[in-house]
């Protein structure tokens, strides 16, 4: 039973994220001063002269129903909600017509997904690592200064980083390509290498201010749990203390506060916040994921694209963190057994 | 000055030197710092331009400390009404209970999960980079309020079953006097806190959006100055004051801002006792 409330209020969650953000991305483009559709078209139209008239009118109608123009608001809206959700629909790419904006999503998502996914994980591994060995060694030099640099990292935006590697690696000593270069197709080894050449410093940045923020917490909290009367007592019955560690400061334990749940908590409270920098980060280095989609998008005027990338965001970030918070249970036996 | 530990002091020291320059040296310059051709283009730092001119024209040293400026500004604006909308949320969940709590966490939840950075963009792109400061501040408390509301809605829960609390309210005292008199001091450590860490994350992310040239791109704010340095190729020219400085002011910013909130609250807990 009590599986199930969880289960039930986590998807009544994410069925909310996906609806008030659909719906904002619905609003916000009505609230804005400018006619998108007009200003698009007569760009449209300046930039090719190929287009006849039958092909710019099906663009306007189009382009209407995607800024929900045609018909009433209601219709408009339930009409909106019902093609992105059912058919994942957003019309053309405008400035890459007709191929359509679910393509080029299609093509993208995979990049994003791979870079912060493994980013991520790599961050949250490193990260709670070393925050154990700190906190559990809080008297020796080493966890003191390994806590210090992490002060230094954590408040540090993804941003900067970027910025700061790419001058550093790219510019003052040129060891990785100053513009990535991913235009592979097909597997092959030597592909995967190059993809994986021109993603370290995409990578490097996403996982250096990630990893802050795990040391910070992890520190804090085993430091907590290590101090708990239960570990003194299994230290005080003789366990080694690679034992004590595994079995009663790091594991989730059935009776009391442990480290790893309220990190895998805090993973899924932060997924809006690593997602967002993963988009600057994209847009810096030139990574072929949804942040440089969006970031075509804005460049070209491209608003099907923009509509079409954002809502996507939207719904990947809600799935990521359902994704995570189902893990819960596997995890957590209070969450299974009543 | 009992209780004071490092980081207090050092994040202290950090920001007061930045609040000097952002809030006072703005004052003894008269001119627009974000006019173009002020001054001949990439002079070298001299005592006429302490960091010298950027290939716009503009001081860099001048328009650093307006940058430093607006963006304290935004953060604090953010950071306030976050922070209020927030506890009074939290408070209202926690105490009432109920549906109300529910809808409230919900909605909460829901702006915790969405991410803020597309929407942001979106606006961004539909102004073209003229948004106004207050419609990103605005996004940005919508965003930023749900995580103190949740943090004051688990204090107020607790709190609620407490016997001072039953007694207050059984005496006869006014929900108010109940909430500022007796809640507030339990809930105040956390919320300055919280404050502290919203003005880092406003900051961050305006200057985030205003890296990729979707903020209020002719304001000069620490993220606009990079996206200009950028639009004008400053790394590839070596300009590294031009593109350095606001990268420095922005990490030492946040460093300083994280500091003293960390020290805030182990100073807070000090005085507590514990």
């Amino acid at each position: 039973m009590k599986f199930l409330k969880f289960l039930s209020s986590r998807l009544l969650t994410y069925i909310f994220v996906i609806l008030l953000g659909m719906t904002i991305v619905f609003f916000v483009p009505r609230f804005m001063p400018s006619d998108p559709v007009e200003s698009m078209l007569g760009q449209m139209m300046s930039k090719s002269s190929t287009m006849d008239a039958a092909a710019i009118e099906a663009m306007r109608k189009t382009l209407n129903e995607n800024f929900g123009l045609e018909g009433t608001l209601g219709e408009q809206y339930f009409g909106y909600m019902k093609r992105v959700i059912f058919t994942q629909d957003f019309g053309p790419s405008l400035t890459m017509y007709p191929v359509p904006v679910k393509e080029l999503i299609a093509d993208s998502l995979p990049w994003t997904v791979c870079l912060l996914g493994i980013s991520t994980v790599i961050s949250w591994l490193i990260g709670n690592g070393i925050g154990l060995l700190a906190g559990i060694r809080k008297d020796k030099a080493y966890s003191k200064i390994l806590e210090g640099i992490a002060i230094c990292i954590y408040p540090i935006p993804y941003y900067i980083f970027a910025l700061t590697l790419i001058m550093l690696f790219a510019y003052i000593f040129p060891v990785f390509p100053l513009s990535a270069n991913f235009d592979v197709s097909g597997f092959t080894w030597e592909n995967l290498k190059t993809v994986i050449w021109n993603s370290v410093l995409p990578a490097l940045s996403l996982i250096l201010t990630g990893t802050g923020w795990w040391v910070i917490s992890m520190t804090t909290l085993s430091r907590n749990t290590n101090e708990e009367d239960f570990v003194a007592f299994a230290r005080m019955k003789g366990l080694n203390e690679r034992k004590v560690i595994s079995r009663y400061v790091l594991p989730p334990s059935p009776v009391l506060p442990n480290t790893i749940l309220p990190q895998i908590t805090m993973l899924a409270l932060q997924m809006g916040t690593i997602f967002n920098g993963s988009l600057i980060t994209e847009i810096l280095f030139n990574y072929p994921g949804l942040g440089s989609l969006i970031y075509r998008g804005i460049l070209q005027a491209d608003y099907n694209l923009i509509m079409g990338t954002i809502t996507t965001s939207i719904f990947a970030v809600a799935t990521a963190t359902l994704v995570i918070d189902l893990l819960y249970p596997f995890i957590d036996p209070r969450v299974r057994y009543n | 000055m009992k209780n004071w530990n490092l980081r207090l002091k050092l994040g202290l020291v950090i920001l007061s030197f930045f609040m000097i320059l952002g809030f006072f040296f703005p004052l003894l310059y008269s001119g627009n710092v974000t006019e173009w051709s002020t001054y001949p283009t990439n002079l070298k730092p001299s005592m006429e331009h302490f960091l010298g001119t950027n290939s716009l024209g503009q001081d860099i040293f001048w328009l650093l400390c307006n940058s430093i400026r607006t963006s304290f500004l935004i953060g604090l604006f953010v950071a306030f009404f976050s922070t209020l909308i927030g506890i009074l949320a939290g408070l209202v969940a926690g105490l009432k209970g109920g549906a109300v709590d529910r809808i409230v966490m919900l909605l909460a939840d829901t702006f915790i999960v969405i991410p803020s950075l597309p929407i942001l963009i979106l606006i961004g792109s539909l102004t073209k980079g003229t948004a106004s400061l207050f419609l990103i501040g605005g996004v940005l408390i919508a965003f930023n309020w749900p995580w103190p509301a949740r943090q004051v809605r688990s204090m107020a829960l607790t709190l609620r079953e407490r016997d001072y609390i039953s007694i207050a309210r059984f005496s006869g005292e006014s929900t108010i006097r109940i909430l500022v008199k007796e809640i507030f001091p339990f809930v105040k450590d956390w919320s300055i806190g919280n404050f502290i860490n919203t003005i880092l994350v406003a900051i961050s992310s305006e200057s985030g959006l205003a890296v990729i040239g979707m903020s209020s791109n002719s304001k000069a704010t620490l993220g606009t100055m990079i996206y200009w340095a950028n639009q004008h190729q400053a790394m590839l020219g070596g300009k590294w004051v031009w593109i350095g400085s606001p990268v420095v002011a922005i990490c030492l910013i946040f460093i300083g801002l994280f500091l003293l909130m960390t020290g805030q609250q182990q100073y807070s807990a000090l005085r507590r006792g514990k």
